[in-house]
């Protein structure tokens, strides 16, 4: 009874692609669901397209151009569920710094031809379009959680998906603290939970990928005295 | 039982981790990870930290070269027998749908010998007996590890800069709950250990370990160097009863002095010996064939911990800051008997904001004393 299979629909919008290359990677373990969930629209992997609605939309990216403002409410309009994945859909991403700057300066430096542009003058999460069921964060997202994701929603359960900080998984993978025993900076503390505390693992400070964690208390870090912190904000400051 | 106390040379430290071992033991240790003290199986006593100190403060840790070969002169790391047996993930049951199987239960529990348990880790393990074996409920994994554990402690004689345990009524001499007890001699031509049995199973390595007997003046040297130890302690905890300051201080103001710093990022529940909490989770494979139940620690610290119907009690730092605080130091006493604060320092050299409990209890007790002066 193929009607009865799910349908998993990836959109792309302003992005580097790399959300969708996480899924890519995923192949082994989608592979087991090929009988189970139809992929019916996925231009990374397949020019096959198939009608919608979908039960589950993953969407890649950030909202840049009028174009892209008008296709994402298309897009939720045919999605069950829609899943915004990596730190453009939910966050803006690396392009939000426009939301700062003169966006028609940026692009007459860029464009030989900057009237052809049409683009906005922010780039702004998904969530500031359309309604989002849940949110993976990170840049890119973790495979881990992204297929905790899948699983979940073609189970019928709610995921998992941790919004305490990094350094939940950090204590609970046995690393060693790289602000306390080496001091050197980490955004793990404001940092939201769910790449399993990657960068400490290889003793190297958070920098803070996947966004906020629950509560940020970034006031705390800059204000912990003679702490490497100050040493963030002093960077900052400098910038 | 206390037994005598005989000497084990260095050279022989070997021959106790190969003894642990024969008898099935999965041996676990002091090493040196990414500048750390960190626990790990043992292979052989060439693993220890051998000639590697520690220097703590709030906030800080640092490893550094000793001018001795002392495998055991360093105090507490990020870790501790909590870690061991009371494991960070653990799963609960798994289950099949096409057999329509459910297992219930870890798998068949590994036994573990601890060596270079502090005697603040005694102290803890005291406390979690109490939780997760004291009530009519066991606690089946814990108890299951724990009744399989061989402990081997070493008394402390240098004290960590962020150490309290003797202000918590315990102290760097252990007292109870171990296998095998070792003082550490290291000096510069030296090298040995005053051991002593603190059960049966103990004492029946111990015969097996070519030890030699102890003249009263090296035993005399031992317990010198463990009391120097225990008057070297910087830290310590008000001198009132706990429980009835941090009821006293429900409301003051302080809470909110300390919010300011705490990131609420958990790390003081991770690294406490005694912080017992866990969620569980419900894990599912993507065919929906297969599904577990895991159980991970959690942490006051987390918004998801106090989630009632409809959302979190306990959303301000100050709100959960306090409640941490509170339980170990307050409340803890009324659940379980005692306090759960050992004094083992370690939420204070591994906050990353440096916020230290004892000097947080004594601007807590300040605070009560100015209320309560007569104007
Ligand atoms: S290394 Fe960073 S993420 Fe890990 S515990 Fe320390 S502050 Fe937290
Ligand atoms: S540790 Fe921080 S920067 Fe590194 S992957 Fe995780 S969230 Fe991203
Ligand atoms: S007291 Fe320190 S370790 Fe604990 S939650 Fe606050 S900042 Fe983190
Ligand atoms: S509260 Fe801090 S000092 Fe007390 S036992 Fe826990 S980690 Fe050690």
């Amino acid at each position: 009874m193929t009607s009865a299979m799910p349908t998993l629909a990836v959109w792309k919008f302003a992005s580097c692609d790399g959300c969708q290359l996480s899924l890519l990677d995923c192949e082994d373990e989608l592979l087991a669901v090929a009988g189970r969930v139809r992929v019916a629209h996925f231009l990374e992997a397949s020019r096959a397209v198939l009608p919608g609605p979908y039960d589950v939309s993953l969407v890649e990216g950030s909202i840049t151009t009028p174009d892209d403002a008008e296709r994402i409410r298309r897009v939720r309009e045919v999605s069950r569920t829609l899943v915004t994945i990596g730190a453009c859909a939910t966050a803006g991403g690396i392009q939000a710094l426009r939301d700062n700057a003169d966006v028609a300066e940026f692009a007459s430096v860029v464009y030989a031809h900057p009237e052809y542009i049409a683009t906005l003058a922010t780039s702004t999460p998904i969530a500031a379009h359309v309604d989002v069921d849940y949110e993976l964060h990170g840049c890119p997202v973790d495979r881990r959680q992204l297929l905790e994701v899948l699983g979940a929603l073609l189970i019928g359960r709610k995921p998992n998906i941790p919004a305490h900080s990094v350094c939940f998984e950090c204590k609970q993978r046995h690393n060693v603290c790289v602000v306390v025993a080496h001091g050197t900076p980490c955004l793990g503390p404001v940092t939201r939970a769910g790449c399993g505390a990657l960068c400490p693992a290889v003793s190297r400070g958070c920098y803070g990928c996947f966004g906020p964690a629950e509560t940020p208390n970034y006031a705390a870090l800059e204000s912990v005295p003679g702490s490497v912190f100050l040493e963030v904000t002093r960077r900052k400051e400098q910038s | 039982m206390p037994e005598e106390s005989v000497l084990l040379d260095v050279e022989a430290l070997p021959r106790l981790v190969g003894e642990l071992r024969e008898r099935g033991y999965t041996v676990i240790g002091p090493t040196v990870r990414d500048g750390a003290i960190m626990l790990a199986e043992l292979e052989s006593a060439a693993d220890l930290p051998y000639g590697w100190g520690v220097e703590t403060e709030a906030g800080r840790y640092r490893l550094r070269r000793r001018a001795d070969n002392a495998a055991f002169a360093h105090s507490a790391g990020p870790q501790s027998v909590k870690d061991i047996l009371h494991p960070p993930r653990a799963r609960l049951w798994s289950a099949d749908r096409a057999t329509g199987s459910v297992t219930a239960g870890p798998d068949e529990p590994p036994r573990y010998a601890i060596l270079g348990a502090r005697p603040c880790d005694l102290a803890a393990l005291g406390v979690l007996d109490r939780v997760f074996t004291g009530g009519a409920h066991t606690e089946p994994i814990y108890t299951a590890r724990r009744d399989g554990a061989f402990i081997v402690a070493v008394e402390c004689t240098e004290p960590g800069a962020t150490c309290f345990c003797t202000s918590m009524g315990g102290g760097p001499d252990a007292r109870d709950g171990y296998d095998l007890a070792m003082t550490e001699l290291a000096g510069e031509h030296d090298d040995r250990f005053l051991i002593r049995a603190g059960s049966p199973a103990g004492a029946e390595v111990l015969a097996a370990l070519p030890t030699r007997p102890a003249g009263t003046e090296v035993i005399g040297e031992a317990r010198a160097a463990v009391a120097r130890a225990a008057g070297a302690m910087t830290r310590s905890m008000p001198d009132e009863p706990l429980p009835d300051l941090l009821a006293a201080a429900r409301e003051s103001p302080h809470w909110t002095d300390v919010a300011a710093r705490c990131l609420t990022c958990g790390n003081c529940t991770m690294v406490c010996p005694t912080c017992f909490c866990t969620t569980t989770e419900d894990v599912t494979d993507l065919t929906g064939e297969h599904a577990e139940r895991w159980r991970r620690w959690d942490s006051c610290f987390d918004l998801d911990f106090s989630y009632l119907h409809g959302g979190s009690v306990r959303t301000s730092g100050e709100s959960r800051y306090r409640q941490w605080i509170s339980h170990k130091l307050g409340t803890w006493h009324d659940q379980f008997g005692s306090s759960g604060c050992v004094g083992c320092g370690r939420c204070i050299a591994w906050c990353p904001a440096g916020i230290d409990i004892t000097a947080e209890a004594a601007a807590l007790s300040a605070w009560r004393a100015s209320e309560e002066e007569p104007c």
